[in-house]
């Protein structure tokens, strides 16, 4: 495990000047000619990508064009949908993802997802942070409610939920669940968050409060974003990609910094892509 | 309020709507007249003793003591068995099976299959396996065995129901969390199919307590207090059944033995739905 990542509920946020150095390109996750196919139909084919550590990295691309499933498969959580096949490699920090001796329970805490829907359980809110972190072997109660404590401030829902954590998550509003959702993720303190554009099921003022705390997990974990929203993705991506469909699959078109993509990107779809002719 | 609704419709309406209402009129006064009539014959014969004191002179006087006891000795052996295999099966072909297996096709064509199957064959079939090849005789055991093949069917298929009925994005997040499968099962799927698991009780018992056929050749006809699992053991509908069809005179009492059957079977879907209401508000809402 990475030395400055945070132990669930003992550290708060790193103050912005203290941050780690991000963005030194040192590649976290390595994606080799990864293709997947759901039964015979294909969902991407052969993407090769480097994912820095610790930077934010947008996905972008049309609708079906397979981010989502990128994402899925560094999780392996394409493993819970039947006839999907994987096949390339994907190495986390050395761990071989797609080994079949990999243990997914462990690759799965080290690598947290957060949806485009807000799913939180059906249970009450602190049922639904306290759950996920007894499984994780936490027992100690006044540890566990700590923990809670830390994880709600991290997403800026203590104030809001603190008198009614016994009171149903679904009763919570979308941005508020899906700041729960945020938090149950991060208290396990994953390396990785996978979001599956979080902000798209959301009011604009409850995506921005949603896209700010993104902005502020930069340095500590390496965010990988799905995104539609260009503008999204422009103000706080470090690195982009972009997906199209070609041939019936999707393929990775171009992939750079986010300096480079937005402002010269090389590949003439990229430029219609960002200028918003196509897409 | 129905005489403005009616001046704004046309005679066509009008038709449907009173075909609708004298459909469910029908419907409404047969349970009625049904409810009403074993009531008026029958509320004047129940008492403590009724219930208690063994039948005398073939069940037309005395009472159902051991009636009810063996009914509910069938019914514990019948759930007691058909509740973890019906619950495991329904787990296996709900989470670990998918539409188009051939496990699961094979499985869920039986249980179509057998949902359908007329008690009465039921009833021979305990008989020549459970009686006979088992050697466990006209007992309360065959009788319980019986129902729960009977049962399971019906069972099975609504508590696969309700863990189809749990939204994928609680598996998803689940796993994305890294919470193991068997976790997953216990503490998010299984409360959330528990609406499923109770319906499919409610019906499976419904079935089981007011079945005669298969049970007339299988538990028997003896209508002793039980000794054990293996002796011979009277249900309630077989003494019914038995009063009415074979029993000249038995008739009072077998007005007062229904009516026993049918508030028991009310209770029974009472609970049923007030449990499911309130283990779920405790489970998703308190906890």
């Amino acid at each position: 495990m990475r030395p400055s990542a945070p132990t669930p509920g003992t550290q708060p946020w790193f103050p912005l000047d203290e941050r780690p150095a991000c963005c030194v390109p040192k590649p976290f996750i390595d994606v080799e000619q990864l293709s997947l196919h759901y039964g015979q139909k294909p969902a991407f084919h052969n993407v090769t990508l480097s994912i820095n550590q610790g930077c934010i990295t947008a996905l972008a691309g049309p609708s079906g064009c397979g981010k989502t499933s990128f994402l899925t498969s560094l999780n392996r959580l394409t493993d819970l949908i039947p006839g999907c096949r994987l096949s390339g490699r994907i190495h986390l920090d050395g761990l071989n993802v797609l080994d079949s001796h990999t243990d997914v329970i462990h690759l799965r805490r080290r690598v947290g997802m957060i949806f485009q829907k807000p799913n939180p359980f059906p249970l009450s809110i602190r049922k639904n942070l306290e759950f996920p972190l007894r499984e994780h072997g936490l027992r100690d109660r006044e540890q566990i409610a700590i923990t809670i404590e830390t994880g709600l401030r991290d997403v800026g829902l203590w104030d809001e939920v603190k008198d009614r954590l016994n009171s149903p998550a679904l009763a919570l509003s979308g941005g508020q669940q899906q700041r729960l959702c945020m938090a149950r993720a991060l208290m396990l303190s994953p390396e990785v968050l996978l979001m599956d554009e979080p902000c798209s099921a959301l009011d604009p003022l409850s995506s921005g409060v949603v896209e700010d705390l993104i902005v502020g997990l930069r340095g500590r974990y390496t965010v990988l974003i799905v995104t539609h929203n260009l503008a999204q993705a422009r103000r706080i991506a470090d690195y982009a990609a972009l997906f199209w469909i070609q041939n019936g699959a999707g393929q990775l078109i171009e992939a750079g910094t986010a300096k480079q993509i937005f402002e010269a990107p090389r590949e003439p779809l990229t430029t219609a892509y960002v200028s918003g002719m196509r897409g | 309020m129905v005489k403005t609704m009616a001046r704004n419709l046309d005679g066509r309406e009008l038709l449907a709507l009173a075909l609708v209402w004298s459909a469910a009129t029908l419907v409404t006064a047969t349970f009625c007249w049904l409810f009403g009539d074993i009531l008026w014959h029958g509320l004047s014969h129940i008492s403590w003793t009724f219930l208690t004191a063994p039948p005398r002179n073939a069940g037309r006087e005395g009472g159902i003591g051991p009636i009810l006891v063996s009914t509910a000795l069938i019914l514990g052996v019948c759930l007691s068995v058909s509740v973890p295999i019906g619950v495991g099966t329904a787990i296996l072909l709900a989470e670990f099976t998918t539409d188009a297996s051939l496990f699961g096709r094979l499985t869920r064509r039986s249980l179509d299959v057998l949902s359908g199957v007329p008690s009465i064959v039921f009833g021979l079939f305990g008989n020549a396996f459970f009686c006979k090849t088992l050697g466990l005789g006209f007992s309360i055991l065959s009788g319980g065995l019986t129902l729960a093949c009977m049962v399971l069917p019906i069972l099975i298929r609504s508590t696969e129901e309700g863990f189809r009925a749990v939204p994928t994005g609680y598996r998803l997040s689940a796993a994305a969390l890294g919470l193991s499968r068997t976790t997953t099962l216990v503490h998010l799927l299984f409360p959330a199919a528990v609406p499923g698991l109770l319906v499919g009780l409610v019906l499976g018992v419904g079935r089981a307590i007011a079945e005669t056929a298969a049970l007339i050749f299988t538990s028997g006809y003896v209508d002793r207090m039980p000794e054990s699992l293996l002796d011979s053991g009277r249900a309630l509908s077989i003494h019914i059944f038995d009063l009415s069809m074979n029993v000249p005179g038995g008739d009072p009492n077998a007005y007062a033995s229904t009516l026993v059957l049918v508030v028991l079977l009310l209770a029974i879907n009472g609970t049923a739905s007030w449990l499911a209401e309130r283990w779920l508000h405790q489970r998703i809402v308190t906890v």
